[in-house]
């Protein structure tokens, strides 16, 4: 986008900002009204936030094809067995109940932004004011070559939480003794920065009590990766021997999976694997390529004070899908950003105060029981981006005692996101 | 009406005690000791006193929220008049004066009608203390938190606490702090500060952002917030319940 576009747009939505007076009428001259489609981290939380803080002046509808979410965090504590299925599971009830958002079951398959409207898979179109996507990430076709949508089956991602992970938790509990488990690793930017080398603990934990012959492959076609000292030192002290990281400068890239003999293709090698996790590149939900608001890398470009799509400023983008800067694609900066667009679009459509943008993200991994470890960080909206302005990491060589500290941190933040998501 | 009644009561002995730690050091700062120990020790108090769920009056009073509790005043237990009236006077349990009660309860409270001939040992008082601390008020889980703050914590200059804090423009902020902390008050990991004294909140907090309290998370959430940002998001939170 040219410099001058982008002045313009950021002009535009400025002052959509600042002005007091209510802007926007709805579409029936009726309360205003907005559509948020993906009930996720992003979009649960910025649907709440809209309708709890707006006292029924804005008519809130959330688009969300499921009716029950499994949260993507946690979802690798129960592979490690630490969590039930049921316990990251989430339903939509308190939300329409207590806050009466009108929660649509259905697909979003398409935004006519001249007309403002969300097209519905189930047939009809939901009209907006302000439009909020929030659909999380989509697989780049053909990123991993050999493997498509087919092969999830028998060779599952799980980066979408629920049958998919209870899949690939069952292949892994039934690996033959002394097997090979394999994670193709995804290149940067993705879902979750910790979350493989989380998946790779609480899979190494399985299987040292259950199989401890067992083998873990990480090919990985980045050359580090988040928290890489914190991990590597657990699976050292904890896994001894069971872990190997191999990053493509040394092994050559990966060349294809072959689902049907349960092969990896690296470099010049063929590796014989019993489970293999394939985490393929990402880009942005697919809505988001489909009311056209992503750049040429597939993700959603957005003015970091609002959160407003460059393109459209009546769309407004949240969590992974977004391209907003230094925050980490994470359920804790989705649920931060959220409560960013729903002060910006309340101040816009009924004329309230409106506050300047603050951003944070805490992302907690489990190494192995009792062993936390957390990384953060605060953000500010500058014009360009989301700028990080301070940060911590957990350390190395940290005693006991504060790892299982760290632990039951991130048990309280569970259930503290998941209250503000849901009610 | 009580409730009030008890906070006033609590930021203003806050207030006097950050007046005379600006000035000198407390007479008696009372640390803390090991709660497994003081279970063991707390045996003893058990012939008369319950404490932990649903822990009910006995002979005495029960001890579930003891810290910050007016003196004298669970309705319908039958006190003393001596207690009844040090909790008239403004005696409001802490560390301190339930160290001193615990010695002897006779040095606090002449005509109490505690028959016990008191906890000599300054080490076993200070974990018979530790144990009760577990089961006190909101936000009883935040184990720095008054009123067994120590003085460094109240090192504050009073015109920061006396910053009357926007609760419009804290609730806005307060979306920061419920990523993690539940605004039902529940601690599931994450201590509660709903309903937190307004002084506590604010001493609390600064302790983080000038890096005298060491959790990470809440140094960098607190070492950006302005003065003010911190009294709009305290009077927010104080007002919840
Ligand atoms: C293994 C793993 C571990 C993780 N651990 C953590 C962690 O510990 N901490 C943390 O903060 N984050 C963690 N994350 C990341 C976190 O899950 C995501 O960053 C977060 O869910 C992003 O929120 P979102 O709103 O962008 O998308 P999502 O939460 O994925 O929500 C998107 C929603 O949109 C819906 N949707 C998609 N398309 C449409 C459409 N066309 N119409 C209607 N609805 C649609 C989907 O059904 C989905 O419910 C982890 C992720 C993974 C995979």
């Amino acid at each position: 986008m040219s410099l001058s576009r982008r002045s313009i747009l950021k002009g535009a939505a400025a002052g959509a900002v600042l002005t007091a007076a209510p802007m926007v009428m709805g579409a029936n001259h009726g309360k205003p009204k907005v559509v948020v489609v993906g009930g996720g981290a992003g979009g649960a939380t910025v649907a709440r936030y809209l309708a709890k803080d707006s006292k029924g002046e804005i008519d809130v509808t959330l688009i969300e094809p499921t009716r029950t979410y499994y949260t993507c965090f946690f979802s690798n504590l129960y592979l490690g067995g630490f969590r039930t299925l049921d316990s990251i599971a989430h339903s939509y009830g308190k939300l329409a109940s207590e806050y009466g958002i009108n929660v649509v079951h259905d697909w979003a398959v398409g935004v006519d932004r001249d007309k403002k409207t969300v097209a519905l898979a189930g047939g009809g179109a939901v009209p907006y004011d302000r439009l909020v996507l929030s659909p999380g990430i989509d697989f780049v076709d053909g990123a991993v070559p050999g493997w498509d949508i087919a092969a999830q089956n028998k060779m599952p991602h799980a980066y979408k939480a629920g049958s998919q992970t209870e899949l690939l938790k069952a292949q892994v509990e039934s690996m033959r003794e002394g097997g090979v488990f394999v994670m193709v690793a995804p290149p940067n930017p993705y879902r979750c920065p910790p979350g493989p080398y989380e998946r790779v603990s609480m899979v190494a934990h399985v299987l040292k009590a259950k199989n401890p012959k067992a083998k873990i492959l990480i090919f990985d076609p980045k050359d580090k990766f988040s928290k890489q000292g914190l991990f590597q030192e657990g699976w050292e002290a904890r896994y001894p021997g069971m872990v190997d990281w191999l990053d493509a400068s040394f092994t050559g890239p990966l060349k294809e999976v072959r689902p049907d003999s349960m092969e990896v293709v690296v470099g010049g090698e063929v590796t014989k694997a019993d489970v293999v996790n394939v985490i393929p590149a990402q880009k942005a939900g697919r809505i988001a390529e489909l009311a056209g608001v992503t750049d040429e890398k597939g993700w959603a470009p957005v003015v970091p004070a609002t959160m407003q799509s460059r393109m459209d400023e009546n769309i407004h983008v949240l969590g992974d899908a977004t391209n907003q800067g230094d925050m980490p694609k994470s359920g804790f900066s989705a649920n931060s950003q959220a409560k960013v667009a729903a002060n910006a679009i309340r101040g816009a459509l009924t004329g309230s105060k409106v506050f300047p943008a603050k951003f944070s993200n805490t992302c907690w991994s489990l190494i192995d029981t009792d062993n936390g470890v957390k990384v953060g960080a605060a953000y500010e909206a500058t014009p360009e981006k989301i700028a990080k302005t301070s940060g911590f990491i957990s350390q190395t060589g940290e005693d006991a005692a504060l790892r299982k500290q760290t632990y039951e941190e991130s048990l309280g933040w569970y259930s503290g996101i998941t209250a503000d998501m849901f009610g | 009406m009580m409730a009030v009644t008890v906070r006033t009561i609590r930021a203003l002995g806050l207030a006097i005690l950050l007046t005379v730690t600006a000035l000198a050091a407390p007479a008696r700062a009372v640390e803390l000791g090991d709660a497994k120990a003081g279970e063991q020790l707390f045996r003893v108090c058990k012939a008369c006193h319950r404490v932990g769920n649903g822990a009910e009056n006995a002979v005495g009073p029960h001890l579930n929220r003891i810290f910050g509790r007016v003196a004298g005043s669970i309705e319908g237990f039958r006190y003393s008049e001596g207690l009844v009236r040090a909790g008239a006077d403004g005696l409001v349990w802490d560390a301190d004066n339930l160290d001193i009660y615990l010695e002897n309860p006779k040095n606090l409270v002449s005509k109490t009608r505690m028959n016990f001939a008191g906890m000599p040992d300054p080490a076993d008082r200070s974990h018979v203390l530790a144990y009760l601390r577990a089961f006190s008020d909101k936000p009883s889980n935040i184990p720095e938190a008054a009123p067994t703050a120590t003085a460094t914590d109240h090192n504050l200059d009073p015109a920061i606490l006396a910053i009357v804090g926007d609760p419009d423009y804290g609730e806005y902020l307060s979306g920061e702090c419920l990523t993690c902390h539940q605004k039902s008050g529940a601690n599931e990991g994450i201590p509660s500060i709903t309903g937190w004294p307004k002084a506590d909140f604010v001493v609390a907090m600064h302790a983080y952002k000038k890096e005298l309290r060491p959790h990470p998370v809440m140094r960098m959430i607190a070492g950006r917030l302005s003065d003010e940002e911190i009294a709009g998001l305290a009077a927010y939170f104080e007002g919840l319940d």
